[in-house]
């Protein structure tokens, strides 16, 4: 699904310029849920930023479901991004104006869905993570765990190939974290391909597969035996 | 992507209407601005326009170019003749002016009793009397003052004078006080100065400034002469000249004239007086004109106004969005979605701040109206602005919404989505 080779980053600090990515080599296959871990500074958001075409590396080749990703400007990007990549952040992202239903459907907004289809189409995200009583709440009426889940409902709804989260679970307590998990297990079961940024060796454990960054390069790369989350709830 | 399609999409809408209603104060702060310049506008220039109409309502009984000329004394010696002589005008005077100035459309000579010289005659009908002034007219002059006269009634005509007859045409308050209510004055006769006279008009009296009244009589010229045994002498010309002239000019021409016709030194100026019409209407046009301009000046320097006020609100609530603009942006909203969003939100306040500012201005037009419509000494009548100054007015809003929400577009695009998400 996803194949990287040799990718270098370096970001312009004034006159110095810091290399973030020295030379990062990996494939991930359909079905994978992988965690990225490192502390920070070790270029993990930088990878899933390039990942997720938000950014642009200075070298080496990105692969996603056979198309090459490069030479993009903003509006390829930006239909790439809709077409390919569903998005969870540490921090919700959720616009604050618009309920629950309507930040779900907004991907499929942008992907030039008719409204009725995109309503219904949202309503049923919402009722697979369990909220769909919550559909006309703003975000605000929220708890942290359900914006987490209105966020990766809204990330599944434009049926993307690969499901980036970034920290999913950085700013949600351990009770609602390992939720957020079982939901992130549950869709990967059902055989999406998700990344997880994460930094804490626990949620880590709960994926498929863990790579380790350190200073830019991959230390560790390995299968680990799931844990599951549902064990914990 | 389809830019008019954007336009007439119901989603584009229903986006840009959930982010502005969802801003409530940011968009009434940002409509009031635009609003205000609207209604500054539009009630500047109806008012100019009322003011406007008010002049042209004062001047519509009279023809523009258009102006009065009498005889004074001489204040200069000159053929033979002592200074402070009284010049006479004459009736053969109109001839010569008609004659040598081709400029002049109408003359029309005129006598009266109880303006200038002489107390009113006394009219009487039947039990009832009062004082009226009278004046000697020809047929020519309602081509220079218009008058209006009621059904069934007329203005003097050629064979009246041709035949000295012995008719009149009354004012309103002439017949109030004269006849009884319900009573025709058409046909019945009245007494001035003891002769009968038989009513033949009764005219509507149009405020308008000047010496004439409600009550005022007319009778043929000749029959005035006779009456009062004037002979060849006339009071004032009343002359209009035609529309394209010159009036100044030809009241200088007239007046060389007739200092040549009197021997009256030609660098005498008090012999003979005029007050001219058209140079008073031009100075009112100009006036007017002035008014009309500086309106337009104002109204459109408030709404250029309002407009950059919508640019600097929106810019401000781009920077005040740029993380809900890098999720839009995250989530599949290309560089040229997010730009259209931008402006169209800046039309549509404009739009709808521009309605809302003319419909206040009309109210405002409209409770103008109201206020002076029975004014009648205060020169102000129907104040509206041209449709299409509205339309033009609109069109301007518009442009100038679309023009300056390109600077808030233009920085929602140029922020990168990863810049935009990392902003805390």
């Amino acid at each position: 699904m996803i194949q990287i080779k040799n990718l270098h980053k370096s970001y312009k600090m004034g006159s110095s310029s810091l290399h973030v990515l020295k030379g990062i080599n990996f494939n991930i296959k359909e079905g994978e849920l992988v965690a990225i871990m490192g502390s920070s500074g070790s270029g993990k958001s930088t990878l899933l930023n390039i990942l997720g075409m938000l950014d642009v590396a200075d070298e080496g080749d990105y692969i996603l479901d056979n198309v090459p990703i490069k030479n993009l400007n903003e509006t390829k990007a930006a239909k790439y991004r809709n077409k390919f990549l569903g998005f969870v952040f540490q921090s919700f992202n959720l616009i604050n104006y618009k309920s629950a239903l309507e930040n779900v459907s907004l991907p499929l907004y942008y992907q030039g869905v008719k409204r009725k289809e995109r309503q219904e189409s949202a309503l049923d995200y919402l009722e697979r993570v369990g909220l769909k009583d919550w559909a006309t709440h703003l975000p605000s009426e929220l708890s942290g765990g359900q914006k987490q889940r209105v966020a990766i409902a809204r990330a599944m709804a434009s049926r993307p190939k690969v499901l980036l989260a970034d920290e999913p679970t950085g700013a949600l307590d351990t009770t609602t974290s390992y939720e957020v998990m079982d939901l992130i297990q549950k869709i990967n079961e059902e055989g999406k391909t998700i990344l997880v940024v994460t930094h804490e060796p626990d949620i880590a454990q709960m994926c498929k597969r863990i790579v380790k960054l350190k200073d830019g390069v991959i230390i560790e790369d390995k299968k680990v035996k799931q844990v599951l989350a549902s064990s914990y709830v | 992507m389809n830019s008019l399609k954007v336009i007439f999409d119901r989603d584009t809408w229903q986006e840009i209407f959930g982010s502005i209603s969802k801003n409530k104060t940011r968009t009434i702060i940002t409509v009031i601005g635009v609003l205000w310049g609207i209604f500054i506008y539009i009630a500047l220039s109806g008012a100019a326009k009322g003011l406007d109409n008010g002049f042209e309502r004062q001047f519509e009984n009279i023809a523009m170019n258009s102006m009065f000329v009498w005889a004074q004394r001489t204040s200069i010696p000159y053929d033979g003749f002592k200074i402070g002589r009284n010049i006479v005008l004459k009736l053969s005077d109109a001839e010569y002016i008609k004659k040598s100035i081709p400029e002049v459309q109408y003359v029309a000579p005129r006598n009266s009793r109880g303006v200038f010289a002489g107390a009113p005659p006394l009219v009487v009908r039947k039990n009832k009397s009062s004082n009226y002034n009278v004046y000697g007219d020809y047929p020519e002059f309602t081509k220079i003052a218009t008058k209006k006269i009621y059904d069934g009634g007329r203005f003097i005509n050629e064979d009246d004078i041709k035949y000295s007859r012995k008719v009149c045409v009354i004012g309103e308050r002439t017949q109030t006080e004269l006849f009884e209510k319900n009573e025709n004055p058409i046909g019945q006769y009245i007494r001035i100065d003891n002769i009968y006279f038989q009513v033949i008009g009764v005219h509507k009296f149009i405020p308008g400034g000047g010496f004439e009244s409600d009550g005022d009589i007319f009778i043929p010229f000749e029959t005035f002469r006779k009456l009062y045994n004037s002979g060849d002498k006339v009071q004032w010309f009343t002359i209009a000249a035609y529309d394209d002239a010159d009036a100044v000019n030809v009241e200088k021409d007239i007046k060389t004239l007739l200092k040549r016709i009197h021997r009256v030194s030609p660098e005498d100026e008090r012999a003979f007086g005029g007050f001219n019409l058209g140079e008073i209407f031009n100075k009112i046009v100009g006036f007017s004109k002035g008014m009309t301009l500086l309106s337009l000046i104002v109204g459109i320097a408030t709404i250029i106004a309002g407009v950059i006020g919508i640019g600097n609100i929106l810019l401000i609530s781009v920077k005040e969005r740029t993380k809900e603009l890098g999720v839009r942006r995250a989530l599949g909203a290309t560089p040229s979605e997010v730009r259209n969003q931008i402006i169209l939100e800046s039309v549509f306040l404009t739009m709808i701040a521009g309605i809302l500012g003319i419909i206040l201005g009309a109210f405002v037009l409209f409770g103008i109206n109201i206020a002076t419509q029975d004014l009648t000494d205060f020169p102000y009548t129907n104040p509206t602005v041209p449709i299409k100054f509205i339309m033009g007015a609109l069109f301007i809003m518009v442009f100038l919404g679309t023009l300056i929400g390109l600077i808030p577009a233009q920085r929602a695009v140029s922020i990168k989505p990863i810049d935009a998400l990392r902003e805390e």
